[in-house]
């Protein structure tokens, strides 16, 4: 008797509660529109903030608010992209070649010199501020993985002090390219296969002091091309990508390996 | 007993963490941001202050006149709830900034074992209303007071050399060690 009781008034309590919350969830209805969840669902979902907003949930109200592109994911690529297009009833609009990030650095242990054994805090912007930074190079990768810390999809290793990039995984939201205190990264389109992985601008005698693989600067693979793809600035070789044609031949007189295919 | 005592007695004295042990979940699973663990601690101090009312009227008022007082726990936990869930709809309705930067707290309060504790203190204390809602109100400050604090700790904690075995939780609950042997040199004040 006494626990039917007892059941009872918690029934009863539990019931007033019930109904109380089924009116305050009328009375406080807040229409959200369904087109955000939506889009939301064809973001990346890594919060990246390559969109330019606080996390996917902000981009996605944005692009249902109208104020942000359709194609504003750079995560998501064109395929994201054509969806949330869908979605918004809109056209996706042409959409650039996929990008992928470049380390252009070749300075592991052994090839680039050493200023000093670096002991301290893993970070490469606090190593970059003593002494010049752990390797004699000024333009070097750190290697104590500032980018790698900041990958959201786990693109990025550090081997033998050089960070290295997972092409597949590499989504070009350029979160390690704003990381890196010495810009050694940079967003190049994916088919652009020849690199040249090193930008010292040091003469040519200073650069190869400090590093076996660095560019001089000589201007050999300059006069090897035949499309005109190469220009040498600041010290050191750069390719255009809208010229080069792949060919390679840059890469094979590079007297320094400074040029790679990948 | 004077009632300033007792408002210190329940930020210091008796600190919800680190005298009562209660609430060591958020503490340690929200506080690796001072920002965050503020909000979590403002959240917490919101829903103490009316459950400690809600609970009181419901002991009071029904449970002790039908002479159902073993029903405490799980009637506390149907009150926690129903009220946890009721200030999130009434949040998202009129305060969306404040819904924004507590929303993900507030469902996890209601689990929260720090508030059940207070509901129950109340009773085993037969404090009067009025006690009781300050003692829900101050307690759920000690608690803010408490997490702040270790959120601050975690924070250099995060750019300190520690051993590779200590990293993390160990140094963590370590630290939270050290910080209740602190708050207990308060047991003196009242």
């Amino acid at each position: 008797m006494a626990i039917l009781y007892a059941g009872l008034v918690l029934g009863g309590i539990g019931l007033v509660f019930g109904l109380i919350l089924t009116f305050a969830s009328k009375a406080f209805h807040v229409d959200v529109d369904e087109r955000v969840q939506q889009v939301r669902a064809c973001c990346a979902g890594a919060n990246c903030g390559a969109c330019g907003y606080a996390g996917c949930d902000g981009f996605a109200e944005a692009v249902v608010k109208g104020e942000a592109p359709v194609n504003g994911c750079k995560p998501a690529g064109a395929e994201g992209a054509k969806k949330i297009a869908a979605i918004m009833g809109v056209d996706a609009g042409a959409s650039e070649e996929r990008q992928v990030a470049r380390v252009r650095c070749q300075g592991i242990k052994g090839v680039a010199k050493e200023r000093y054994t670096y002991d301290g805090y893993r970070s490469c912007a606090v190593a970059a501020g003593i002494a010049g930074g752990p390797k004699d190079c000024r333009f070097a990768c750190i290697g104590l993985g500032d980018c790698m810390d900041h990958c959201a999809f786990g693109a990025i290793t550090m081997q033998d002090g050089v960070a290295h990039i997972d092409e597949e995984k590499c989504t070009a939201c350029g979160a390690c390219v704003e990381a890196c205190p010495r810009s050694v990264i940079e967003l190049l389109p994916v088919s652009q296969s020849v690199i040249v992985r090193c930008r010292n601008s040091d003469v040519a005698r200073a650069a190869r002091a400090v590093c076996m693989k660095a560019c001089i600067g000589c201007g050999r693979c300059k006069k090897e091309c035949q499309y005109d793809a190469i220009v040498v600035e600041n010290g050191y070789a750069r390719i255009l990508p809208d010229k080069c044609v792949r060919c390679g031949s840059c890469a094979a007189v590079c007297p320094c390996n400074c040029i790679t295919i990948e | 007993m004077n009632i300033w005592l007792f408002l210190i007695s329940c930020v210091l004295t008796n600190n919800f963490i680190f005298s009562k042990f209660l609430g060591c979940c958020p503490f340690l699973g929200v506080s690796s941001k001072v920002e965050t663990a503020a909000s979590m601690g403002i959240a917490v101090t919101f829903v103490m202050t009316l459950a400690s009312l809600f609970a009181y009227m419901v002991n009071a008022w029904i449970l002790v006149p039908l002479h159902l007082e073993y029903m405490q726990t799980i009637a506390f936990i149907l009150v926690i709830a129903s009220l946890v869930q009721f200030v999130e709809m009434f949040l998202k309705k009129s305060m969306p900034a404040i819904y924004s930067a507590l929303g993900i707290y507030l469902p996890l309060i209601t689990t929260n074992c720090a508030v059940l504790g207070v509901a129950t203190l109340n009773v085993t204390n037969q404090y009067n209303m009025l006690y009781s809602v300050l003692n829900g109100t101050f307690s759920a400050l000690g608690f803010l007071l408490a997490i702040v604090l270790m959120a601050g700790v975690r924070e250099r904690l995060e750019s300190s050399k520690i051993p590779a075995c200590m990293k993390g939780f160990p140094i963590s609950l370590v630290s939270a060690g050290l910080m209740a042997i602190a708050f207990m040199g308060f047991s003196g004040l009242v």
